[in-house]
């Protein structure tokens, strides 16, 4: 096989390669995506029923309660609310007044229904999409949100 | 005193740097040997000044000097001493200098052993390693001091975060640093040799074995993460494609790419070309990977305090040098004259199939990692997503199935032109090992998914091909035993850590089968005396004590479990407060068989006297990791052949010893 037709085989095994990984990633792109709304957002343009989103904002002062296994909490940006629960074991760094994102759906009685709570490593790090959504609200204030026992060096 | 040493130690290394980045360059271009020489002591001198630097900075952390502001934020009297010395990179400014420090140790080594490599090339490389050099102590001295004091000093520290003090996260960063950072040693060598214009089979026997040796700590570090965050974060997984973690797994993924274009650069003088860009862009990853873990752009599972300021120097450090390195790689690629010819089915042919694989997952995790900050570019803030697991399974996965049928055959074909009618008959055996596990799965878990019996078979079809693979070259059981073990003294140790690592990565595949498609997992409140049954175990909850540990306190709950009436192992999942930092953690109790994890979390408290648990039984998980120990261990196997040291003549006579680590020294 000559050099040239040689490297037109690879060119277009590599095309082919290329185009299948594509469309892999563009079938893919349709149900991996979750988009993050704060709980404005949510008020302002609701979710589908059923779509998987990401909600996140600062646990409310006060908010917490437990039922069996299931806890109930509620996820304020200052503006807006939303009831959140969830069935399992928070992370260890959920606290009241803190931030938190959450994955899993709406339910049709308007209550958010987490799979997943975002855990952190480290209690100053403060989600980006949460401090925006503070940012957005108007209700920001650099350096509230984080403890201050513990402020960031 | 000493933190003051520290700081000039930093200081007079950056001077360094800087020269070692320009003098052996200008004398490369001028053909004088004078200046090309200082890149030797230069080297030297780095590291002996970096060691220094981080030695001052240990020795603060250890005697607890609360006059420095690191060692107040990051560090407490009452630490135990492991924690005290694995501290000094279990935070920002530290952790750089432990990249730095790896730097240096990597210039210092090719330095050292060198000696017989063309002196223009030899400077041109640590000239570039003394570029990174520089960055990145500018980048330390200039937005991340690591020896500020604090006036006046506080009487103890704030303590390291509690999740950290754990002996598996403590070595975590120390081996994924070596990964990253040995990357940069390839990536040197590219542009020296772009500078050059010159790449021959003698560069790519140069490359391969830091390449080798970057990959296997890195698969090391990769998996310690992955194990860490298995047993310490108790959400029973142990990969979330979360955007931290694939910083770590990209330039694994375009490293092994490297790792098998440079044989081919090696042995067959060809893919040149290639080979410079992949090692190019395996090191821009890397850069790419400590950008976003040290940023926080991305919303990560494992992100800590970040400060905006120095994720932009990073970004701008890996800005110009893919700008930078890409630039060149455009000018002056295409002089690099293309060697060997091959067919399409050839040995050639399976490494190029097997790097553009690669290089696809890569991309499409790197496209799945960097989507929610385009999308966000694009809509200006307003939409803002994230990248879940199914993105990346739908993708990454579909990529690695054809990788793996191909990795099982290719050792089997011949350079040059491979015999596909011949290769195939020689792989009756991983064929028959493939349907024997697809039935035997099908067998045993007849109701689990559709898809899971298929993926044993490809782990068996490459497990089975590899180690037949290798078997053929000793001719094992085709005569006397003796006979087979003359010839396997015989057999590069190269080939047997080929053979290993393959292996790995079937053991591994079978582990990530099993654990994603049959995990059990059960959530409930439970009080003492009450119990519950999982997959066929029943857990039950004994009590829940306090107890002390050194410096935290901690809620211990006994759960037995038996299995048809009959104990079978005792529990102890424990909730930890550590009053320093203000901050409680998760310890999960785990039970390891051969085939399968008992896995039981602690939750807290429901206020009634139950308490919220979570068991689960992760099936093959431990294999994930023993996977993950072979391909080390081939890695490192590898390593030690003797073809790999370089500049060793192909004598059996050394003239010096061995540049790899031993791998006694790196477990």
């Amino acid at each position: 096989m000559r050099p040239k037709h040689r490297r037109l085989y690879f060119v277009l095994f590599g095309m082919a390669a290329l185009g299948i990984a594509t469309a892999l990633v563009l079938s893919a792109f349709r149900d991996g995506l979750v988009f993050f709304y704060s709980p404005t957002d949510l008020v302002e343009r609701p979710a589908e029923p059923g779509q998987r989103l990401r909600l996140g904002g600062l646990v409310e002062e006060g908010s917490v309660s437990r039922d069996g296994a299931t806890v109930n909490f509620v996820i304020t940006d200052l503006n807006q609310t939303v009831a959140v629960s969830f069935t399992g074991i928070l992370p260890d760094l959920f606290r009241e007044g803190q931030g938190v994102v959450t994955e899993g759906m709406m339910q049709s009685d308007g209550r958010f229904v987490a799979s997943d709570v975002l855990a952190k490593h480290d209690e100053n790090y403060l989600p980006k999409e949460v401090a925006d959504a503070l940012k957005a609200s108007g209700n920001w204030r650099e350096g509230a949100v984080d403890s201050t026992e513990n402020a960031p060096q | 005193m000493i933190a003051e040493i520290g700081q000039f130690a930093l200081a007079l290394a950056l001077v360094v740097a800087l020269l070692q980045s320009s003098l052996p360059l200008i004398g490369a271009q001028r053909g004088n040997a004078t200046l090309m020489m200082v890149a030797k002591p230069a080297a030297q001198a780095l590291l002996l000044l970096v060691a220094v630097a981080y030695g001052a900075l240990t020795y603060l952390f250890v005697v607890s000097d609360f006059s420095v502001a690191l060692v107040v934020a990051n560090s407490h009297s009452l630490k135990p001493m492991l924690y005290k010395i694995t501290g000094v990179w279990a935070n920002h400014e530290g952790s750089m200098l432990l990249w730095v420090l790896i730097l240096a140790v990597f210039g210092g080594a090719v330095a050292q052993f060198g000696a017989n490599l063309p002196l223009s090339l030899k400077s041109r490389a640590l000239a570039v390693q003394g570029m990174i050099a520089t960055a990145f102590l500018a980048f330390l001295i200039f937005t991340s001091n690591p020896f500020l004091r604090v006036d006046p000093a506080p009487l103890d520290g704030r303590g390291l975060n509690p999740l950290l003090q754990d002996p598996g996260l403590a070595f975590h960063p120390p081996l994924l640093y070596l990964g990253y950072v040995g990357f940069s040693i390839a990536f040197s060598f590219a542009v020296a040799a772009l500078i050059e214009g010159r790449v021959d089979a003698a560069w790519g026997r140069w490359v391969r074995p830091w390449t080798l040796a970057a990959w296997t700590f890195l698969t090391a570090g990769v998996a310690l993460g992955s194990w860490w965050a298995y047993y310490e974060l108790g959400w029973g997984g142990w990969w979330f494609w979360d955007p931290v973690e694939n910083a770590s797994f990209m330039p694994w993924l375009l490293g092994t790419a490297l790792l098998h274009s440079s044989i081919v650069v090696e042995k067959r003088d060809t893919l040149k070309s290639w080979t410079i860009l992949l090692a190019i862009l395996t090191f821009s990853l890397s850069l790419l990977g400590t950008f976003i873990v040290r940023s926080g752009v991305l919303t990560s599972v494992h992100a800590f305090a970040t400060d905006p300021k120095r994720g932009l120097f990073i970004l701008a450090i890996l800005i110009v040098t893919i700008v930078g390195s890409l630039t060149l790689y455009a000018l002056r690629a295409p002089i690099l004259k293309a060697g060997g010819v091959f067919a399409p089915v050839s040995r050639e042919g399976s490494l190029i199939l097997n790097n553009l694989l690669l290089a696809l997952a890569c991309a499409t995790v790197l496209l799945g990692t960097l989507y929610p900050l385009l999308l966000e570019a694009v809509t200006g803030g307003r939409d803002k997503v994230s990248v879940g697991p199914p993105f990346f399974n739908a993708t990454f996965v579909p990529i690695m199935v054809p990788l793996i049928m191909v990795m099982a055959l290719g050792p089997y074909l011949a350079w040059k032109r491979g015999n596909l009618a011949k290769t195939s008959r020689r792989m009756i055996v991983a064929a028959g090992g493939a349907v024997a596990a697809i039935v035997a799965t099908f067998l045993i878990v007849p109701d689990g998914p559709f898809l899971t019996p298929f993926a044993m078979g490809l782990a068996a079809w490459l497990f089975f091909g590899a180690t037949s693979e290798w078997a053929g070259r000793i001719k094992l059981f085709q005569g006397p035993l003796m006979a087979s073990w003359h010839r396997l003294q015989g057999l590069p140790r190269a080939a047997t850590g080929m053979t290993l690592a393959h292996m790995g990565i079937a053991v591994m595949i079978v582990g990530i089968a099993g654990s994603s498609s049959w995990q059990t997992e059960k959530i409930q409140v439970l009080a003492p005396g009450e119990s519950v049954l999982v997959a066929g175990y029943d857990f039950r909850l004994d009590q829940v004590a306090d107890e002390n540990g050194p410096n935290y306190t901690t809620q211990r709950a006994t759960i037995t479990v038996s299995r048809d009436g009959r104990f079978f192992a005792t529990l102890y999942p424990e909730r930890r407060f550590f009053p320093v930092a203000g901050q409680t953690t998760t310890e999960a109790a785990i039970r390891t068989t051969p085939l399968s994890d008992l896995y039981a979390v602690i939750g807290e408290p429901d206020g009634a006297g139950g308490w919220t648990t979570r068991f689960y039984l992760n099936p093959l998980v431990p294999w994930i990791w023993y996977g993950a120990l072979i391909m080390v261990a081939g890695g490192f196997l590898s390593l030690s052949d003797r073809r790999h040291r370089v500049g060793a003549p192909r004598r059996a006579a050394l003239p010096r010893p061995a540049m790899q680590p031993q791998p006694a020294a790196a477990e």
